[in-house]
């Protein structure tokens, strides 16, 4: 998911750094107008905390094996503009000085993880919580959020990378979205899991109205007209302007007639077409419908096992 | 302490590293830019970055073996990406040069790393103006990273020794209890950290 450096063009990577110091700067100037003090070290500590959780891998499929991102947890933790400062931080150390992920791309993968990521999971998870309330509903939109995420940030880094023209879409979108919809399996159940650890050890810390800065829709406003702006320059190109969830179905029907219409990307590779591929696209658009759902029944269920533990006081 | 990996050679009497952190600094984006932006076809210039980068790296007086571990190390991610390039008609000319600009720029940021102490880094971004609220989240966060990672270990070291059955369902639930565990210990550590710095007279 870091985007190493040199796989962006000077385009991509000045539009995404143009959109990432944006938000970074409405998140900074509102944490300094309304950011109590206290909550300055937990921004270095939950960002130190990310980091360390993103050391512990969990197996994925064929022996291969995964990490957290973490953008939703700390969005959880932290609410979206704490999360967005936090998560840039990681990845400005991890750029700096684990040279994981460039420092020129620095701008698309802080748009794709710390801005998109971060906010985009909060919303969903608030948007779920008040849809279903209670300690399950608030582990299923932890759960959820997080798949969800997954996935947009991997399509977010397919379309830079195919706008960057350094692999075409109908090759990029497929391998990125269909792995990460494997991966964020792992991301979503870890998230839950950790979600239902603090709500048993501090639940204070997941209640939104305990010393965090007053939410303002300010902010929030700003983040979202960013976040579009970054879909409308990314994705929009490649795909019919992006779906949400249910709607995905309808639309990964245009997907293929998208695809086969002359590419975007201006250069020489108008024929790089391999069988199967076009329809490869509208296939991982279906997939990605048939996923969401199903893994909104998962966290439901997983929801329900967890809470019933945590009722009955089972040892762990 | 398996962690000293990160930046270990930092604080080496080298030529290099009595250069001005600040000059390093933007000696390595100017790399880095010359790297990624210019095309591989222009003559010796990918070339002569690579043997100036070889030259630093000799002066520095790090040990060679370790930059080819970290490189070794950090090369897939590179090469997994440059993959999907493949397909398309002159995807063997572009994967050759991604696989090249990533391993560059990749050799650039490790060597900065480890010739220049974080802390001179967040200097300079201080002295150029980057926001204090980001810069002072950045050094608290490169300050307590190793004790987080400690403590990732001591937690994992102490839930292998007491857990006797295995189970695929259970070291989920383990690992994620394991983050929620270090998320509230972080939180808590941030709340000590607040009250130390209260006493001490911080604002």
């Amino acid at each position: 998911m870091h985007i190493p450096d040199g796989f962006l063009d000077g385009r991509t990577a000045a539009v995404s750094a143009a959109l990432s110091i944006t938000a970074l700067g409405v998140a900074l100037n509102h944490a300094k107008r309304s950011m109590p003090p206290q909550r300055i070290p937990l921004l270095g500590l939950t960002a130190s905390f990310i980091f360390a959780a993103q050391m512990l891998n969990f197996p994925v499929a064929g022996g291969t094996s995964g990490h957290l991102i973490g953008a939703v947890l700390a969005a959880i933790l932290l609410g979206p503009g704490g999360a967005v400062i936090a998560v840039t931080a990681v990845l400005i150390v991890q750029a700096l000085l684990f040279a994981d992920g460039g420092v020129l791309a620095l701008g698309a993968n802080v748009f794709n993880m710390a801005v998109t990521g971060s906010v985009g999971g909060y919303a969903l998870y608030r948007l779920i919580g008040r849809i279903a309330p209670g300690p399950r509903g608030r582990l299923v939109a932890a759960g959820f959020s997080s798949w969800l995420m997954t996935v947009v940030m991997s399509v977010l880094c397919a379309g830079e990378l195919a706008w960057s023209g350094t692999s075409p879409w109908t090759v990029t979108f497929p391998a990125m979205a269909n792995v990460h919809m494997l991966i964020g399996l792992g991301e979503g159940t870890i998230t839950m899991l950790a979600v239902a650890a603090v709500a048993r050890v501090r639940p204070d810390l997941l209640d939104d109205r305990s010393g965090r800065p007053a939410q303002s829709y300010g902010p929030l406003l700003a983040y979202g007209g960013i976040i579009v702006l970054g879909m409308v320059f990314f994705v929009s190109p490649f795909a019919s302007p992006w779906p949400d969830g249910l709607e995905r179905v309808a639309t990964s029907l245009g997907f293929e007639e998208k695809a086969l219409s002359p590419p975007v990307i201006q250069s020489p590779i108008a024929d790089y077409r391999i069988p199967g591929l076009g329809s490869s696209v509208a296939a991982t658009g279906l997939a990605g419908a048939v996923g969401a759902l199903l893994v909104f029944v998962l966290s439901f269920f997983l929801a329900h096992l967890l809470v019933r533990d945590h009722r009955q006081g089972s040892p762990t | 302490m398996r962690h000293d990996f990160i930046d270990r050679y930092s604080r080496l009497a080298s030529p290099i590293h009595s250069i001005p952190p600040s000059v390093k600094l933007v000696g390595a984006l100017i790399i880095l830019l010359l790297v990624v932006t210019m095309p591989i076809s222009v003559p010796f210039l990918h070339g002569s970055l690579a043997l100036a980068l070889l030259v630093i790296a000799a002066l520095s007086r790090i040990p060679p073996g370790f930059l080819v571990k970290r490189l070794v190390y950090l090369e897939p991610f590179a090469i997994g990406a440059a993959l999907l390039t493949l397909f398309q008609t002159n995807g063997l000319a572009l994967f050759a040069a991604l696989v090249l600009k990533s391993t560059l720029c990749l050799l650039t940021m490790i060597l900065l790393a480890n010739v220049t102490p974080f802390a001179d880094i967040l200097d300079v971004l201080k002295r150029w103006h980057f926001p204090a609220l980001l810069v002072t989240t950045l050094a608290l966060m490169y300050r307590y990273l190793f004790l987080l990672i400690d403590q990732a270990e001591r937690m994992s070291r102490a839930r292998v020794s007491r857990t006797f059955v295995s189970g695929r369902r259970r070291s989920w639930h383990l690992l994620g209890t394991m983050v929620g565990q270090l998320g509230v210990r972080s939180t808590e550590r941030a709340e000590r950290i607040y009250a130390a710095m209260r006493a001490r007279g911080w604002r």
